[in-house]
């Protein structure tokens, strides 16, 4: 099986420089130190997990790009390079399109008019799409992403400015099982998903606030911010290993484990990663030299 | 009267419509999956618009997306931008935004893939920002644009010639269905499914109704006819209709003209006699013998110059400068040397001749009327009369919908309209006759 890569920047330049969501204060401000031993030690444990790290360039002005989650959406050897509704964070796009390009991925622009902040919005389970949108994202950028990409997307409705990316409200498990938040969305789009997703484990709103929703998955293993305990007691008795990691420098500017980090081989509840992953990948993708190939 | 209330959209009623503002928007994607159909529409009536499915196509697999074009109204510009602009968020846009897409034509007969097919609804494109009407409205046909000044037209689809601009794909399209009429008239009342339980004396009354009207505004009303017009003897009507300056063009086949000319010549039709119901001798060549005649004559006009011909549907239509196009078919016997044996050829002379119609009446045949509802534009009012109703059910089915049914024998509905006609306009007014031939 190849190896999970995940995409991450050091919080070199983290910091709380705007106020672009309802947990950035920039008065308040963020702990540098502080703020690169969490993301150290969220590092740590999916590299203990058993994914592969590669790293994009930390830029001096550009404090969200900590975030990779939202660089963009990775379909195969093609990715979607997000377009940032905030201009605060536009200055991201033209530095990782070089990434991507250095690394061999196709890019693709997002659809004409439409603001597009990739996984942070858009997130595989099974063989659908679930695509948040209104307050970062466009449904119609959804809709044309999803023709494009020959998949089906389910574009839901954010309603809570706090719940800003759909990946603070919604975490896919598996192709069959996600974690999820359902306050964070409109009735439509609570139907939508409940529709499409055989079980959902739903999270209180103290740890929904906790960014229990921000997970990252890589296998079995599912890391979160502390303070997730109640999801913790339902993770386990599905028998998911569930990692606790202090992240609240993050959370400040209204990020946790899941926004600092892009999964480039396709997320676990992709059914496209499994299906097609070993040997498209392999044969087609120039990845860096991080990227492994052990079992 | 029940109330001041306005009227919703679908209920006719004779209190004032407030004028409705209307644009169309598109959404596609997983639309059914996702709810955001059904999202986009409760928002539109939540808001006081309201909506029309014009289009949807339904994705056939788990993976296919599906497709629909709403028309959305609301009584006020205001409301219908705030409604716009609110179901943009979830993915609907306006199909205005955009001109019409055109690809030019690469053979003749045959459009580019992707083609917009039309409907028999006035339609409009938008080119250069502009919306511009499509002239010649015609169902399954395509639209051709031309340049200095933009202009549109309805083309069929044998009529292209390579290197024409045909519009392709659904953007800039915009379809206005038939207005309703704020008030109740006697074709909204018979707008229904076909019935062989109308009063049809209201019905016949409404019809002459109709005919006095074009002939008042100088309108063009097209009669359909198939032969059992003659078979039954209710050839005198349309005689009548045709010298009282009632029918403008007739529309018809090898058939009826021939069992009239037989009936004119021989007394008969169909080898029976039409006085005494009678069967003559040798009666089945008389329909032979008068086509021959015809033939030799050089044509139903010569005939009737000649002095060969002298009574009948097919002379008062010459006497009488009613256009006629006769399309023939595969079992036609001679056929008259009028009959246009090319279908296509028949198809263009039809389409020419229905252009300007105010009204059409079609009586007893299916064939012809299904291709003549085909031909004309959903605003002509079409009445179809016949004693078989899968005839109306039929042209409803292929896309004819402005037809009212009137299931009836022939000779009772010609004789009461005619009798209707007289006692509405014993007088006749403004002749349309045409010199004498």
């Amino acid at each position: 099986m190849t190896q999970p890569r995940i995409l991450m920047c050091r919080p070199s330049y983290f910091g709380i420089e705007y106020e672009i969501n309802p947990w950035m204060n920039v008065h308040s401000g963020a702990d540098a130190v502080l703020a690169v031993q969490q993301w150290e030690g969220l590092r740590r444990l999916l590299v203990d997990a058993g994914a592969a790290i590669e790293e994009v360039t930390p830029i001096a002005g550009l404090p969200d790009l900590v975030f990779t989650a939202n660089a963009g959406l990775v379909f195969r050897e093609r990715v979607i390079v997000s377009r940032f509704r905030h201009a605060q964070r536009q200055g991201e796009e033209p530095h990782l399109r070089n990434w991507f390009h250095r690394h061999g991925y196709t890019i693709e622009a997002t659809p004409d008019g439409t603001y597009f902040e990739g996984a942070g919005d858009a997130l595989f389970c099974g063989e659908t799409l679930i695509a948040g949108y209104r307050i970062r994202s466009d449904a119609l950028g959804h809709q044309r992403i999803g023709a494009r990409l020959g998949c089906r997307v389910l574009p839901v409705e954010l309603v809570n400015d706090s719940f800003y990316h759909l990946d603070t409200c919604f975490c896919p498990l598996s192709p069959t099982t996600a974690i999820w938040y359902p306050a964070a969305l409109d009735e439509y789009g609570r139907r939508a998903i409940a529709g499409a997703v055989e079980h959902l484990i739903e999270v209180d709103d103290e740890e929904a606030r906790r960014f229990a929703c921000n997970a990252v998955v890589v296998g079995r293993n599912v890391i979160t911010n502390t303070g997730c305990d109640a999801l913790a007691a339902q993770l386990a008795s599905r028998g998911y290993i569930h990692q606790q990691t202090p992240l609240g420098e993050f959370t400040k500017a209204g990020g946790s484990a899941k926004c600092l980090t892009l999964r480039l081989d396709g997320e676990d509840a992709a059914v496209w990663r499994v299906s097609t992953m070993p040997s498209s990948v392999a044969a087609e993708a120039p990845i860096s030299e991080t990227r492994s190939t052990t079992t | 009267m029940t109330s001041g209330i306005n009227p919703t959209n679908s209920e006719p009623s004779a209190t004032p419509v407030v004028p409705l503002y209307r644009d169309e928007v598109e959404v596609s994607g997983h639309i059914i999956d996702s709810l955001i159909l059904p999202k986009v529409l409760d928002i539109i009536t939540a808001a006081g618009g309201s909506f029309q499915i014009k289009t949807i196509t339904i994705g056939h697999g788990r993976n296919d997306p599906s497709y629909a074009r709403i028309e959305v109204t609301a009584p006020g510009r205001a409301l219908l931008e705030e409604i716009l602009s609110h179901i943009a968020d979830h993915g609907a846009v306006p199909v205005a935004q955009q001109d019409c897409r055109r690809a030019a034509a690469d053979m003749d007969g045959a459009f580019p893939e992707g083609f917009y097919s039309t409907t028999n609804q006035r339609t409009e494109v938008r080119v250069a920002g502009e919306w511009i009407a499509v002239a010649d409205q015609e169902m399954d046909c395509g639209i051709v644009i031309t340049a200095d000044p933009p202009a549109a037209r309805c083309v069929p689809m044998a009529d292209l010639r390579r290197g024409e601009r045909v519009v392709v794909g659904h953007a800039g399209v915009r379809v206005f269905p038939p207005a309703r009429s704020a008030e109740r008239d006697g074709f909204e009342f018979m707008a229904s499914d076909v019935s062989t339980e109308k009063p049809k004396g209201v019905i016949i009354r409404e019809i002459a109704a109709e005919l006095l009207r074009c002939r008042r505004e100088n309108r063009n009303v097209v009669v359909v006819g198939g032969p059992a017009i003659i078979h039954t003897g209710s050839g005198k009507y349309l005689c009548e209709l045709i010298r009282d300056g009632y029918v403008q063009v007739l529309l018809a086949g090898n058939a009826l003209a021939t069992h009239d000319i037989e009936q004119a010549m021989f007394g008969t039709s169909l080898g029976v006699h039409l006085e005494h119901g009678g069967i003559v001798d040798a009666g089945h060549e008389h329909h032979l013998r008068a086509i021959n005649r015809i033939r030799r004559a050089g044509g139903i006009r010569p005939a009737v110059t000649s002095g060969l011909l002298t009574h009948g549907v097919m002379y008062e239509c010459v006497r009488h400068g009613v256009e006629y196009v006769l399309a023939g078919s595969i079992r036609d016997d001679g056929p008259l040397t009028d009959v246009v044996t090319d279908a296509l050829e028949a198809q263009r002379l039809m389409r020419s001749a229905v252009r300007d119609a105010g009204f059409c009446l079609m009586i007893a045949t299916t064939l012809h009327s299904i291709a003549v509802g085909n031909l004309l534009p959903a605003s002509v009012k079409v009445v179809c009369a016949d004693i078989n109703p899968s005839t109306v059910i039929k042209l409803a089915d292929r896309g004819s919908f402005q037809t009212v049914g009137l299931v009836t024998d022939v000779e009772p509905f010609m004789r009461s309209l005619v009798a209707e006609l007289q006692a509405a306009a014993p007088a006749r007014s403004v002749p349309h006759e045409a010199p004498q031939p």
